[in-house]
């Protein structure tokens, strides 16, 4: 392979390089620097968009690199351009709070990196081997941001739960895949596919091995029954990187399902759909049930972030084009709201692990009437509720369960997104209507670079709430195969 | 097409000026200068309501269907489009919201002591999603102002309202947000459906794709299978007659009533109330005739237990709030039970009976908020020969207990007997249920006017109350007026409605196993033009 053929994959260089040197710049600057280094990680991460934008610029069809190893298609691009965004909001985010908690900032920067270029090889891969190594590399990364606290027993609790868990469905997931590969003979998603339309197959070593790697994805995304490592990892993690593992890793991960199951498995649709079918409404059921009883607020988010990943199911069920790209405009609606969201916690965590639960949010609107409003109307995003760009990321959600005739779940779907106000309003009860009563009210952190995140986050969920029109229709016009 | 676009400018600015003066407010006044913040508010509504007055002069009733139209793109790689348009019912309902909002905003200058700014924030907000709820003409459209209206409500009561206000507030969110995500479902169900449905009207192939346009989906209505028509009917059931509400979904509205400010309650009972019986008319009907057909036994007898149950729980309550409130339970029984005789009368009187209802009940709402302001205490037992204390309240009262029950020459008398007629016409038990119903409401309104005003003073507490003050005069005297004015002449309001009635009962007609001529005769609307079952609007079939 000649270095020319390198070009193609320059973003993830980047990715690599940046993340190598800030782990270096990070030993001696770690601690005073830390600003400076999430600033350096961001110029990296516009880089890479920049060249993203440039390899796949108008013109470019679709094509795979690296002998076929990976591709460059329009949902790569989708995928890398807005996990970029993630994980440059993230890195902003963090700066302040690594700086008060005194952990330091090198490694944090390095390893969302780090992260990041793993999702890069998932949402691009186009070979079960890389789509692995992508994965592996994103949860290494993971594992050690979550017990980034290395003192604090609750982030060392999740972190050894998310790992042992994680180990567990990696080793489910590659075992999935050496059964396919044994039942095909190839890695190749594109040429399982077309050994799968040429003879449709009830082998049952192949069906397992897809429904193991069904299985390991579901706990990649956090669904029910998989999920159980999720709150305690979200509790236990610093904030930021629960904010970070709850939308980036997510999106990847689905993104990587939908190669897997839309593209290469696709035409064994009629074995897997009854298990993601299953999972969907279990996941949808659970995870917003479960969230109703939650007082602390990180805990709340990760069974609303569980129910989440339960409604982009929808999308992997229908099977259909729709369903597809609202996948990938809920993965980008969602990636903005919970942002918000979990921004508002680390303003409000100004001791410790204070501003977690839901009675420090209360008298918030008598105060920070700004701040109040802009969380409610995130709260209301997530609830659904129009003009918010949740709504519409789950009426199209919903319009490809209904359009591929799956009623029953779009009903479960919709009854369980009612159910979801009630847990999402607790938080608006206390800022708005505890006022006035015995309670002091929140106190919130001055942290500029947080508040402008804040602030983007509620712009695109405004205007893609409003006026989706651009991305709606640059959506609609991909195609996976 | 079915769209008169002159003037649509006009119907986007009264419907979103209270949005306009809303955002205005939250960031030009400060938070401190409550004088200017309500007399800001009062402004914008009241402008608003003279802005809406020309949509009723300029509609003209052998136009087409919907005027001051507005027709653009939105988000068109999925058939969304932003329409907006209206017909006599709709402006007859704007009318009504912009009013009621004026009224809910002056009323309020008293009866709202903290937090004013958010206070008139959310009431601007709401004035807006409901307006924009009647104007919307496109699926989409219409389910995003049905959503957000609910928001500003929500505040209004769980922020000033009553000490279970809480409850109150989240029980009235989720049973509407339930009731609408299933109508939701329905909507993308015809969505998709209606793929098929062009191919069966013979419009295939002209690149109209799916579309969530309400006009263009009436003309594909009879296409629709009966077994599907049953499922949407079913959603859209769901939603509408959670917000009407109908027995057995009624259950939100006497907490939410209880416990909301005054003019949330006039707000609620005046206009959220009637969005549940405009998605009947406006959709369930025309876009579902057979299933509507099929659904007229078993609405029917849910209308009339509505209107006995809600008689009879209101007898026995000791609160006159939540008196008012179970009365609504039955007055919109008598609503659905007129609508559903799916005869030109029985449809005339409840579209009129909408209005009566939001002028008597906003006005009952604001009257016991009146003395509530005073004595902060709204048990009947409590008081007693207020007539002395408070002359003029009681007369204002007793206008309002007499238009309520139907008195004639007061507009509850000429809406009731409209639907009664109606309700003849189609089976003489429902109007025997029915007439039952206005002796009950003639019970328990008068019961409690006795017991109220006629007396002794008994209690040293109202000894001294004032009688009513300027403002307050001025909040009642306009519905006191549309009152006397749908009493004695209701013939402009049946005109402006004509041409919805027509055109709504042409399209259930389609599904009715018969094809029955319209009896000519029906009270109020003697000079009604008589458009045939069939006429013109029914082209594209």
């Amino acid at each position: 392979m000649t270095p020319s053929g390198f070009v193609p994959f320059l973003p993830e260089i980047v990715l690599a390089t940046a993340g190598f040197l800030l782990l270096v710049a990070g030993i001696p600057l770690g601690r005073r620097a830390t600003r400076q280094l999430a600033l350096a990680a961001v110029a990296a991460l516009a880089v890479t968009v920049v060249l993203v934008l440039v390899l796949a610029r108008p013109g470019v069809a679709p094509h795979s690199i690296l002998g076929d190893m990976l591709v460059i298609d329009r949902m790569a691009v989708f995928f890398k351009i807005l996990l970029a965004a993630v994980s440059a909001v993230t890195v902003l985010m963090a700066a302040g709070y690594l700086e008060r908690s005194g952990y330091g900032g090198g490694e944090f920067v390095s390893l969302i990196l780090c992260a990041t270029l793993g999702m890069y090889v998932m949402v691009s891969g186009a070979n079960l081997a890389s789509l692995y190594v992508g994965l592996e590399l994103m949860a290494l990364s993971v594992y050690v941001l979550v017990g980034y606290f290395k003192l604090e027993a609750r982030s060392n609790e999740g972190a050894v739960k998310y790992f042992v868990l994680g180990a567990l469905s990696s080793a489910v997931l590659l075992y999935g895949i050496s059964l396919v590969y044994g039942a095909t003979g190839t890695l190749d998603l594109a040429a399982i596919r077309a050994q799968l339309v040429a003879l449709p197959d009830s082998n049952p070593t192949l069906l397992l091995g897809i429904v193991l790697v069904g299985f390991g994805m579901l706990f990649k995304v956090a669904a029910v029954p998989f999920h159980v490592w999720t709150p305690d990892a979200y509790e236990g993690a610093p904030t930021p990187v629960t904010a970070f593992m709850s939308v980036g890793p997510k999106a990847a991960a689905f993104a990587m399902f939908l190669r897997l199951f839309v593209t290469a498995f696709a035409p064994e649709v009629d074995y897997w759909r009854i298990i993601l079918w299953l999972a969907a409404a279990a996941t949808m059921i659970y995870g917003n049930v479960a969230a109703l009883t939650q007082d602390n607020v990180k805990r709340m988010l990760a069974y609303s972030s569980i129910a989440h990943a339960g409604y982009a199911l929808l999308g992997l069920v229908a099977a259909t084009p729709m369903g597809t790209w609202s996948v990938l405009l809920y993965m980008l609606v969602y990636a903005f709201m919970n942002l918000g969201a979990f921004g508002f916690v680390i303003l409000l965590e100004s001791r410790g692990y204070a501003g977690e639960t839901i009675a420090d949010y209360a008298g918030l609107a008598r105060r920070h009437p700004g701040a109040a409003a802009i969380m409610l109307w995130f709260m209301l995003a997530l609830a659904g509720i129009p003009p918010t760009a949740g709504f519409m990321g789950k009426l199209y959600l919903f319009a490809a369960a209904v359009g591929a005739g799956y009623v029953g779940l779009a009903v479960i779907a919709v009854i369980m997104s009612a159910v979801s106000l009630y847990y999402y309003f607790r938080i608006v009860v206390q800022m708005y209507l505890r006022d006035g009563e015995d309670v002091e009210p929140a106190h919130m952190l001055r942290d500029r670079w947080v508040e402008a995140m804040i602030g983007v986050c509620a712009v695109v969920t405004l205007v893609v709430g409003v006026y989706p029109t651009p991305l709606v229709g640059w959506l609609k016009a991909l195609s996976l195969v | 097409m079915a769209y008169d676009e002159t003037y649509g400018w006009l119907l986007n600015l009264v419907c979103y000026l209270p949005l306009a003066g809303a955002i205005l407010t939250a960031f030009a006044i400060s938070k401190d200068n409550t004088r200017a913040i309500k007399w800001f508010a009062t402004v914008i509504t009241g402008v608003d309501f003279l802005l809406a007055i020309p949509l009723w002069l300029l509609y003209r009733a052998d136009g087409a269907e919907f005027q001051f139209a507005t027709k653009a793109a939105w988000i068109p790689s999925v058939g969304v489009q932003y329409i907006f348009g209206v017909d006599g019912f709709s402006i007859l309902l704007i009318m009504l919201t912009t009013l009621l909002g004026f009224i809910a905003v002056y009323s309020s200058f008293t009866a709202i002591t903290e937090r004013e700014k958010e206070y008139y924030i959310f009431l601007l907000l709401l004035q807006t999603g409901m307006m924009g709820v009647f104007c919307a003409l496109d699926f989409i459209l219409f389910y995003v102002f049905w959503e957000v209206m609910l928001v500003p409500m929500y505040f209004l009561i769980g922020v000033w309202g009553g000490p279970r206000k809480l409850y109150a507030a989240i029980k009235f969110f989720l049973y509407t947000l339930v009731g609408s995500v299933l109508m939701l479902l329905g909507i993308l169900a015809l969505y998709f459906y209606h793929g098929d449905g062009l191919a069966a009207v013979g419009l295939q192939g002209l690149g109209l794709g799916n579309t969530f346009e309400i006009p263009v989906l009436y003309q594909m209505a009879p296409q629709i299978p009966g077994g599907l028509q049953f499922w949407i009917f079913l959603a859209f059931f769901v939603g509408f007659a959670i917000k009407v509400p109908m027995f057995p979904f009624h259950t939100w509205l006497p907490d939410a009533h209880v416990e909301a400010p005054t003019a949330g309650s006039v707000i609620l009972a005046g206009v959220l109330l009637k969005m549940g019986t405009y998605g009947f008319v406006r959709l369930s009907l025309p876009l579902l005739p057979e299933a509507t057909v099929k659904a007229v036994g078993w609405i029917g007898v849910l209308a009339i237990i509505a209107i006995i149950y809600g008689a009879l729980v209101a007898m026995a309550q000791k609160d006159m709030k939540k008196l008012v409130a179970y009365s609504s339970v039955s007055h919109m029984g008598f609503v659905m039970i007129g609508m559903f005789a799916l005869n030109a009368a029985g449809l005339r009187g409840s579209i009129l009976q909408m209005i009566n209802h939001g002028v008597s009940t906003g006005a009952l709402f604001l009257l016991v908020g009146i003395i509530y302001e005073r004595r902060h205490n709204r048990m009947i037992a409590e008081y007693g020969g207020l007539a002395k204390v408070m002359p003029l309240y009681a007369t204002f009262f007793l206008i309002i207990t007499l238009s309520s029950i139907g008195l004639p020459t007061l507009n509850g008398f000429v809406g009731e007997f409209t639907i009664l007629i109606g309700a003849f016409l189609h089976s003489w038990t429902w109007a025997i249920f029915a007439a039952s119903g206005i002796v009950l409401g003639a019970a328990y309104m008068l019961w409690m006017y006795q017991r109220v005003f006629f007396g002794e003073v008994k209690n040293d507490k109202n000894k001294g109350l004032p009688d009513l003050n300027l403002r307050e005069r001025w909040t009642l005297i306009p519905l006191i007026v549309i009152a006397f004015w749908i009493g004695l002449y209701p013939k402009p309001f049946f005109n402006l409605m004509e041409p919805t009635v027509n055109r709504v009962l042409a399209r259930v007609e389609v599904a009715l196993p018969r094809t029955p001529a319209q009896p000519a005769a029906t009270a109020g609307a003697e000079t009604a033009p008589e458009a045939g079952p069939h006429g013109h609007e029914v082209g594209g079939e």
